[in-house]
């Protein structure tokens, strides 16, 4: 190991430690707005690290993309009224799903192009990627749509929803063990994608509407997954690390918040997709 | 100890028993701050966009890790600063 790589691995130790105090002290008020400050300055230590990285021999692009993100992200973050915070939470969310899936997609497509075998746990943990990453994209941007008020936020049923969910799940698994026998396919690769992508619509589509901050911290414990997910892919610690954070500590927030509404989180999840009868008095209250 | 996966799998799990332990009681008001600031560190998938983007392998991963790179950068710098706007309510 030289010495960039263990000045890499140590400042992403330091980053990872700041993301845990920073998500520490996010809980409670008094410490609140500094947590979040620890975090950033652990995300922009990681980012400068991650600059230094041997891999990587071409700065044009990514100098470009960084400040095109940075200027489209904080216009968003000034311009958003404090009352549509959740929706914007929402978005940004789904973002950085895509962004994973979109790690997962560009990795299977380089190891392909190069003709490199594919492992068994390099070709699972890319359509876990994928999954998750798509399922995350799509299913916070109903969630943005439903809160915005640009798709009903009524519960939406329609007849054979959860048939049609496990007929889209069984796909899912025919069209993985497929790539996985062949995976030069292409054609059956990208529809995993939009198996994914179709799945994260049709998971938020029967939830109301005053449910949907509990599924959008659902949906961000997911997208930490989808991060960590990226993390396996590329070979990279510090991925792994803050995506099982964010899993885990989403998924925590997640009940905290049910426990608020005096509701279970299968109860949020599922409640629509019973009976179109019995719907839920909240989701109508929107 | 030396396949990747596995050590992978170990920080993975190890990771995830801190994420449980971090978050305890947290008042409603601050439910959606931290929501919000949580997904802001889930937008780390940059640095896997990062070095996708910069490798410079084949056409397809450039631009793909350029998009990838754009959006995990809306989610951090975003994230982080709607996080901020929404505590700077609490103080005082």
């Amino acid at each position: 190991m030289d010495w960039l790589t263990r000045i890499e691995e140590l400042s992403y130790l330091g980053a990872a430690a700041l993301f845990i105090l920073g998500l520490k002290k996010l809980g409670s008020p008094a410490t609140a707005r500094q947590g979040n400050r620890l975090a950033a300055l652990g995300m922009l230590i990681a980012i400068v690290v991650t600059l230094l990285d041997r891999q990587i021999i071409s700065y044009t692009g990514i100098l470009a993309a960084i400040g095109l993100g940075s200027v489209i992200g904080a216009i968003a973050a000034y311009k958003v009224e404090m009352t549509a915070m959740p929706q914007m939470v929402g978005l940004l969310n789904g973002l950085g799903g895509a962004a994973s899936a979109l790690v997962g997609i560009g990795e299977f497509c380089r190891l392909v192009a190069v003709g490199e075998p594919l492992t068994a746990s390099t070709l699972i943990t890319i359509i876990l990627g994928v999954l998750i990453g798509g399922v995350t994209l799509t299913g916070s941007l109903v969630a943005f749509g439903k809160l915005q008020g640009l798709i009903s936020g009524t519960p939406i049923i329609f007849p054979r929803q959860q048939v049609i969910n496990l007929g889209l799940l069984v796909a899912f698994l025919v069209a993985s063990g497929l790539v996985g026998l062949d995976p030069s396919q292409l054609p059956m690769f990208w529809s995993l994608v939009a198996i994914a992508s179709i799945l994260g619509v049709l998971f938020v589509l029967p939830i109301g509407g005053a449910d949907m901050p509990v599924v959008i911290s659902l949906l961000n414990s997911l997208s930490g997954l989808a991060a960590s997910a990226a993390g396996f892919i590329v070979g990279n610690s510090m991925l792994i690390i803050a995506g099982a954070l964010v899993g885990a500590s989403g998924l925590i927030l997640t009940q905290i918040m049910c426990k608020a509404m005096n509701r279970s989180l299968a109860n949020v999840l599922f409640s629509g997709f019973g009976s179109a009868t019995t719907g839920n008095a909240e989701g109508t209250a929107h | 100890m030396t396949d990747p996966i596995l050590v992978g799998l170990i920080i993975f799990v190890l990771a995830s028993f801190i994420g449980f332990e971090v978050i305890s009681k947290v008042p409603p008001t601050l439910h959606t701050p931290l929501m919000s600031g949580s997904n802001a560190i889930s937008g780390i998938a940059v640095i896997g966009a990062l070095l996708m983007a910069g490798s410079g392998h084949t056409t397809l991963t450039v631009v793909l890790g350029f998009i990838a790179t754009v959006l995990a950068t809306i989610n951090v710098v975003g994230g982080f600063l709607v996080t901020d706007r929404m505590l700077q309510m609490f103080k005082r």
